[in-house]
């Protein structure tokens, strides 16, 4: 590994995400911090895996049945067995969401429902005002990739095109749903990397 | 009144509005939506309760299904 991507390692494996969700922005964005070297990982959902879910998320067939959060959880400690990952399954609510998610640097929002990610705004801005908090809404469908934007209100970013809701003729695809939970992944590697730089010799 | 409503001037005849009415005059139809006044969260249950007065600093975001 090059000196550049462990001294980030490095910084990251302080570092703790909560991921409220471990569908397909929950699942890709897990996957993707842990990649990069977070330390520990948060992820709750009380779904197990159904074969409508592998279209977009990172699962395999042979998985189907168990606990989303528990697959995760497998799937995380075969790429890198050194990260920890704290898996509840739970269905969330603000008194589950106050307690499990406490210690995070920053947290994730990777729901499905609109209800569940208001509920978890709502609940995570008046608990943690100040802590980064990443959603998504508006991923369904193809194409439209420029659509795709994100709004910072303080310490809270929106990512997704606003618009384009899922419903039976409009389901979420794996790309698109893969580039915003990537997006996510991105902005919370901005948060957790701040202050962090590269001490070359 | 004068307020910014999602980063834009808007002015209101009227002194004072709870956030509920603002959502109501301005027609946000989304059904899902988080309400931020001045920087702090206004949850659902205490829209119709708190004020916006002017030079006031209200966002409205909505929120849609999918993930």
């Amino acid at each position: 590994m090059t000196q550049a991507l462990v001294q980030i390692r490095e910084f990251l494996s302080k570092k703790t995400v909560g991921i409220a969700g471990a569908g397909g922005l929950g699942s890709n964005c897990a996957v993707a911090l842990a990649r990069t070297g977070v330390g520990r990982l948060i992820i709750a959902d009380f779904d197990a895996l159904e074969p409508s879910n592998l279209n977009r998320q990172y699962y395999f067939r042979q998985q189907l049945g168990i606990p989303k959060v528990l697959a995760l959880k497998e799937n995380i400690r075969r790429i890198d067995p050194f990260i920890q990952v704290d898996a509840f399954t739970v269905k969330l609510n603000p008194d589950t969401i106050t307690q499990l998610y406490k210690d995070c640097d920053v947290l994730i929002e990777a729901f499905d429902k609109a209800e569940m990610k208001q509920m978890l705004i709502e609940t995570a801005l008046s608990h943690w005002p100040d802590r980064p908090l990443i959603a998504a809404s508006g991923l369904a469908g193809w194409g439209k990739t420029e659509d795709i934007t994100i709004k910072r209100f303080g310490n809270f970013v929106l990512a997704g095109d606003d618009i384009s809701e899922t419903h039976e003729w409009n389901p979420p695809l794996g790309p698109r749903v893969s580039i915003l939970a990537g997006m996510q992944a991105n902005l919370a590697l901005e948060f957790l990397l701040n202050g962090f730089q590269f001490k070359k010799s | 009144m004068k307020i910014t409503l999602n980063h834009r001037e808007e002015t209101f005849d009227a002194e004072t509005l709870t956030v509920a009415e603002i959502i109501r005059l301005k027609k946000f139809t989304f059904r899902m939506l988080v309400t931020k006044l001045n920087g702090q969260v206004i949850k659902v249950d205490e829209r119709d309760k708190v004020y916006v007065k002017d030079g006031d600093n209200l966002e409205v975001i909505h929120l849609i299904s999918g993930g």
